[in-house]
């Protein structure tokens, strides 16, 4: 406990990945079985226990410290959590006993309950330093909020023991904690058994097609549909669906999971119904409309029925009990046609290949995507097989070009990391109406790239230079420097005074030259919805 | 002047000594003043006279270029103020300097604090306990959350961090009065002999503390070194140099900041710190309240800081005290 309990403590404190990944790794080396399993489960956020609240850890806290001294406290601190293992007093004396482990920690947490937690707790709590009482209460309470995300303590796995991260995630979804075989495997062991699991497989990727062309001879095109990439998996009696980082979403998408009717592993690309993309007829609503749908953990009968969700299959990697991945794409794509006639058209739809004479006709295609709110074209090669991640010249995503609007930098915040000492973070606005007849600047969105590292030097003088308010890290300055700012899409939004949010604003060019008076209206933004 | 201690009044900014017409670390400029040590918010400049200790007196000749009407008074000796009244300057072990001022009047006995620790410190003369009749006692970490654990094992921090990224040069924010020659001197203690490097705004204080007797080894300006000295070196700067421009000049650099509000990961993660030392010159929790349960007052009075807390705890455990509203002292600075 005492070595995931520092572990925990140096990752909150440190910012670069790297150094994180190096000390994720170091741990899972070093530690033995099963507490490294357990600590990866914590770092990916897979343990639930349900008997420990913060209302608990509070309650506790009551019958040993002042009600006042607690409160002063807990609003300086701002973390319960926290709080708690600085305020928990330390015994007077104490029989000595072995160091706790990690996996002692979870077994006993695992059999707490409601009414064992107010002798239990304390108990363990009373075997530990400030750190491991902080560890512990995290733990307990879910939520460790350090700065990991369940990629990166995978990629951290990967680093500590030389594996392939991609058969590391494709392990990982059909494993239970503490992943006993996964550690098995990485460290030299047989591969896990998965047979009949409804397991997660590593997406395919593809890089941005930059400049250049490619030879349709070779290459087929698709459209990129303006959704959720999602995995979905049968193996007899269990379904399941998975988004691209493998995290299990079947809960969000119930009406899929009764839907297809054999063993399969498809890809494809999860939308709802509408008709912003492809068309009056089945075809699919912008993603401002799935957004709706995201993040549920349970799915109310209205919502299933105002966005109905559905799957537009681009790919097939297991199917009729063979896997294709091996296959050059031309053959998975037959194989995926000839599975279409199974599958109930309700819930899933084949993606179109886009045929066109050569490139430059493919390009004249592109131009028209924006009016169906499709975000570009897919470039596959006829002969590439199905593997994981992004391998060179296999797989383009060729993006119509963004749209740009011209901002005026309002608000600027250090970066992290490498960038802290730099104003990184840029919040832009546009006019509610001529400058000169009282419109004024609303954010309209924030950027952080698109700029060269000469051109963030400059950037960050001109913030430091032109300041005019300061809010923690953040600095207000002078309405006077125009942005030429990219973006994906825009759509409508509550979140902001602006009533806009953009996707995937970055900074496209640094126009110094341009007046701020000549920046653009919210107006012309707001033409630019296709919700 | 007969009603009990009506001759020692708080006004917003200071305590004013009435029959002798001084004040205590006033926040203005007056015309006698008594300052409890260097920090700038205690000593402030333009006083017409100004009582202090030697090295007190010296660190503000250093920030102020000017040592008019300075007049020194060493520890433990009494000085007539006027009015019936005496100072006696009292070591505080906070910074270099700093003195806890006992006044009596008639028979009546106050102390101020200043601010004050009771943890040892190699840079300065530790804290002594000293009846009085009223305590008026610093409350800068006068919460129960604040336990600042014995030094060297943050030193150890330091140095293990080091020698685990023998690439990195090791950036410590460090006020510059105090904790800088405070940290350096300690780890001189733990054995660490290889230059240290400083910023430019903290050498003029470390030869300071030199001249008055405090051996520091080999220190050397960031500014005088190649980029490759400082790979594996350890670097004092102020705090407010940490995530500025300045620090782009190290070796990938680690950055450490030695504070008292080190023991909330909140505060450590708001500058951006990634390798917090809890090392503080004020009185932790412990020893604010053992403190006062030692010195024993009659009364306690409750100056800077977190004084709700503190005084709650005076209510518990039965002791009468109130809080002081004085304005112009910063904690942030620790």
């Amino acid at each position: 406990m005492e070595e995931f309990a520092a572990l925990l403590d140096a990752l909150v404190y440190t910012t670069s990945r790297d150094r994180k990944l190096a000390l994720i790794a170091e741990y899972l080396r070093a530690a033995p079985d099963p507490c490294r399993g357990w600590a990866m489960a914590a770092l990916t956020e897979s343990l639930d226990f349900s008997g420990v609240k913060s209302s608990t850890v509070k309650a506790l806290m009551m019958e040993r410290v002042d009600p006042l001294l607690w409160q002063l406290s807990r609003d300086f601190v701002g973390d319960t959590a926290e709080t708690a293992s600085l305020l928990w007093p330390e015994p007077e004396t104490q029989a000595p006993q072995p160091p706790l482990t990690l996996s002692e920690v979870v077994e006993r947490l695992s059999a707490l309950t409601r009414a064992s937690t107010p002798k239990e707790l304390p108990a363990l709590l009373d075997r530990l330093d400030v750190k491991g009482r902080f560890a512990l209460i995290k733990l307990a309470t879910g939520g460790m909020r350090i700065g990991v995300s369940a990629r990166l303590a995978k990629v951290g796995f990967a680093q500590a023991f030389g594996v392939n991260v991609e058969e590391v995630e494709e392990y990982w979804h059909a494993l239970q904690p503490p992943y006993a075989e996964l550690f098995d495997w990485a460290t030299g062991g047989p591969a896990p058994d998965l047979a009949g699991k409804a397991r997660f497989r590593p997406f395919m990727l593809a890089h941005p097609l930059e400049d250049g062309e490619v030879d349709l001879q070779d290459y087929a095109a698709e459209w990129k549909w303006d959704g959720i990439r999602v995995q979905l998996v049968r193996a007899g009696e269990e379904t399941r669906v998975y988004s691209r980082s493998g995290d299990d979403i079947s809960a969000t998408f119930p009406e899929l999971l009764t839907q297809l009717p054999f063993d399969a592993v498809l890809d494809g690309e999860l939308l709802v119904r509408g008709s912003a993309q492809g068309g009056e007829a089945g075809g699919a609503a912008s993603f401002n409309a799935l957004q709706q749908r995201l993040g549920r953990k349970t799915v109310s009968a209205k919502m299933l029925r105002e966005y109905p969700a559905f799957v537009r299959l681009y790919d097939v990697l297991l199917a009729e009990g063979r896997d294709w991945r091996e296959s050059p794409w031309e053959l998975r794509r037959a194989t995926l046609e000839s599975l279409m006639e199974r599958l109930p058209a309700s819930h899933f739809d084949l993606s179109q290949i886009v045929e066109a004479e050569d490139f430059a006709h493919l390009a004249a295609i592109r131009e028209t995507a924006r009016d169906e709110a499709i975000e570009g074209l897919m470039l596959k090669r006829r002969m590439s097989p199905y593997v994981a991640g992004r391998k060179a010249a296999l797989w383009f995503k060729w993006k119509r070009d963004p749209l740009l609007v011209d901002c005026v930098l309002m608000y600027a915040q250090r970066g992290s990391g490498k960038r802290s000492s730099f104003y990184s973070d840029y919040t832009f606005g546009c006019w509610s109406g001529e400058p000169e007849a009282g419109g004024e600047l609303l954010p309209v969105g924030k950027a952080y790239s698109g700029f060269t590292d000469a051109e963030l030097k400059q950037l960050d003088r001109h913030v430091r230079q032109h300041t005019i308010a300061r809010f923690g890290p953040v600095r207000e300055v002078e309405r006077r420097l125009v942005f030429e700012v990219a973006f994906d899409s825009v759509h409508s939004s509550k979140r902001h005074k602006s009533g806009l949010a953009m996707r995937f604003p970055r900074i496209h060019r640094i126009r110094w030259d341009k007046p701020a008076h000549e920046a653009d209206r919210i107006e012309s933004l707001r033409g630019l919805i296709r919700d | 002047m007969n009603a009990p201690f009506s001759w020692i009044r708080p006004e917003p900014w200071g305590i004013h000594i009435v029959p002798a017409d001084v004040w205590v670390d006033p926040a203005r400029a007056v015309p006698r003043a008594l300052v409890t040590h260097g920090h700038a918010d205690h000593a402030r400049g333009g006083h017409g006279e100004t009582i202090a200790t030697p090295a007190t007196l010296a660190i503000m000749k250093l920030r102020y270029a000017t040592s008019a009407g300075a007049q020194a008074a060493q520890y433990g000796e009494e000085v007539a103020l006027g009015g019936g009244v005496t100072a006696t300057l009292l070591p505080a072990g906070h910074v270099l300097g700093s003195a806890q001022i006992l006044l009596e009047h008639a028979g009546e006995r106050v102390i101020i604090t200043g601010d004050y620790k009771r943890a040892p410190d190699p840079t300065c003369a530790p804290f002594a306990v000293t009846p009085c009749d009223i305590f008026i006692t610093e409350a800068t970490f006068g919460l129960p959350v604040f336990t600042h654990p014995p030094i060297a094992e943050e030193i150890g921090k330091l140095l293990a961090a080091r020698a685990a990224n023998p690439d990195s040069a090791i950036l410590v924010g460090a006020y510059a009065l105090g904790k800088a020659q405070r940290v350096i001197a300690e780890l001189r203690a733990a054995g660490h002999h290889d230059t240290i490097w400083l910023h430019g705004g903290q050498e003029k204080m470390c030869r300071l503390y030199e001249e008055h007797g405090v051996a520091l080894g080999d220190l050397k300006l960031v500014s005088d070194a190649g980029k490759a000295d400082l790979a594996g070196a350890i670097v004092i700067a102020p705090p407010a140099a940490l995530n500025d421009r300045w620090s782009r000049r190290l070796p990938n650099p680690i950055t450490a900041m030695a504070s008292g509000w080190m023991r909330v990961r909140g505060r450590a993660r708001q500058r951006g710190v990634e390798l917090p030392l809890v090392i503080s010159d004020h009185a932790d929790w412990n020893e604010l309240t053992q403190t006062i349960a030692e010195v024993n007052p009659a009364e306690t009075w409750i100056t800077h800081g977190r004084e709700e807390a503190l005084l709650r705890w005076c209510e518990l455990s039965q002791r009468r005290a109130r809080a002081l509203a004085l304005v112009g002292y910063e904690d942030e600075d620790d």
